[in-house]
């Protein structure tokens, strides 16, 4: 730990001091990034994200809990980067072979959520129900596959469900995007979410716009 | 480039030149846009440099792609054998509590790599004691990491300088108002931290006890950590051990430590 400590010391802390001073002071990062736990799935690797630019949340299967399930660390943090850091985007990044997802799809129909992870990936229990719906001939690892991204689908709509988030979207102050890392072939799906009429407008559908996929 | 030695010699109107010069290559790129995106990357930077501004304004999808074609093209393509294992399975030695907070990244400070360090971020790096009713969130993740990931040997808590969360924590209102949703809900899991922070250091001023809290939140967060049956079961076969650390991003430094439970000989009256 050590050695790694003072090799980042050496090697980007004392290179860039202008830099690491101006950020004691305060963070004004421009994106919130909400990834997996998982390992593979760091976004400062994937992405590159330096310190400074990025507040990030990882949590298993990066979920984001509706405003009506009440308190959790997701939206606790949600809030801070929303309200206090005035966060201009953000991003909720997917992934392949994700175990929170694949435990999700594992899950019977009818029996009640056992153990902490259980209860946990049931916030993505619509996503589930859609990915089943879509994809009941395809096999259970491309149903996961579908899942996984399908979460993330979840988790922005369950973003606009917080008013503060909402407002913000409406106003242009706030953009709210989807990514798809697969590891497997190494390429990177991104989506930007938008309500259709008018957000005020409770009826509005939400679709997506700029999608790109990079290889 | 022969544009940015004009801009040095010639003053304000070869700048403009300069980054007009630029711009035209960019729309001749956008024809041909698989080919030349590292291009691309390369002439925004020095229209950003030209104008004065940092590459952390560009465009934030410009932003997103860039940084992934930088790690594609440094470290996925490069080390194949590696990311073809990661694909199929992760086997991290490491599960890390650390903060959202943007300047505090573990694969940042501590270099780890894909594959190594199951990583959890929330506010402050808070670590709520078990309840199967609430903060499964977290619960989630440790049950996940320690009973299904099964090669987890390390946990590692870091707190960091100048947490926000920290400071939330410390100037919470006494009379339990509040004028949030949910962050105050979530700090308030460190009161007894703050409590032992006040009662030991009350005497110093604020802004120093905010610096014990983050140290002393890690300490709480690591004895919180031991409520969760599956952590103790592996801590009590040895299989499991329990670390903080601090990282100071003021000094440069990091301190490290580590949980150790003595069991103490006999005690004769």
């Amino acid at each position: 730990m050590k050695q790694r400590f003072l090799s980042f010391k050496k090697n980007k802390y004392m290179k860039d001091l202008e830099l690491y001073e101006k950020l004691a002071t305060g963070q004004t990062p421009k994106f919130m990034v909400i990834a997996c736990a998982d390992s593979r799935v760091c976004p400062s690797s994937v992405l590159g994200f330096q310190p400074g630019e990025a507040f990030v949340v990882r949590n298993v299967a990066n979920m984001v809990p509706p405003y009506e399930n009440g308190p959790t660390e997701t939206n606790a943090a949600l809030e801070f980067a929303v309200n206090s850091l005035k966060v201009e985007n953000i991003l909720v990044i997917g992934h392949s072979r994700c175990g929170g997802i694949r435990a999700l799809m594992s899950m019977h129909d009818d029996v009640e959520p056992s153990g902490l992870i259980g209860s946990w990936v049931s916030v993505g229990m619509n996503a589930r129900v859609k990915t089943k719906a879509a994809t009941h001939l395809l096999n259970f690892d491309q149903q996961c596959k579908h899942c996984e991204k399908e979460s993330v689908n979840c988790s922005l709509v369950n973003l606009l469900s917080y008013p503060w988030v909402e407002e913000k979207v409406r106003n242009g102050e706030l953009n709210i995007h989807g990514g798809y890392y697969d590891f497997v072939d190494c390429s990177f799906e991104k989506w930007t979410l938008y309500k259709e009429n008018n957000l005020r407008d409770e009826s509005g559908k939400v679709a997506v716009k700029d999608r790109a996929f990079w290889f | 480039m022969s544009s940015s030695s004009r801009h040095a010699g010639m003053g304000n109107l070869s700048q403009e030149e300069a980054i007009e010069g630029l711009n035209k290559l960019l729309i001749h790129n956008d024809k041909d846009e698989q080919l030349n995106k590292e291009v691309e990357t390369k002439i925004e930077k020095l229209i950003s440099e030209l104008l004065g501004t940092t590459p952390h304004d560009c465009h934030p999808v410009k932003r997103i792609l860039g940084g992934f074609q930088s790690f594609k093209t440094n470290k996925f393509d490069v080390y194949p054998e590696l990311f073809g294992e990661l694909a199929e399975h992760q086997t991290p030695k490491f599960l890390v509590f650390a903060c959202c907070d943007s300047r505090v990244s573990p694969s940042n400070i501590l270099d780890f790599q894909p594959g190594e360090a199951f990583v959890f971020r929330n506010i402050a790096n808070l670590v709520p004691p078990f309840n199967q009713l609430r903060y499964s969130g977290v619960g989630a993740a440790i049950e996940y990491a320690v009973v299904h990931l099964k090669y987890v040997e390390n946990i590692l808590v870091i707190g960091h300088s100048r947490c926000g969360g920290i400071d939330r924590l410390m100037e919470l209102p006494e009379d339990g108002s509040t004028d949030n949703d949910f962050i105050d809900d979530w700090v308030q899991i460190g009161l007894p931290a703050k409590a032992k922070v006040k009662a030991e250091f009350g005497h110093l001023p604020l802004d120093e006890q905010k610096r014990e809290c983050e140290k002393e939140a890690v300490n709480l967060s690591l004895t919180n950590l031991q409520t969760y049956p599956y952590v103790r079961e592996r801590m009590a076969k040895k299989a499991l051990a329990l670390r903080g650390g601090y990282y100071d991003f003021v000094k440069g430094c990091f301190e490290l430590w580590e949980v150790k439970s003595i069991i103490t000989p006999p005690i004769h009256s």
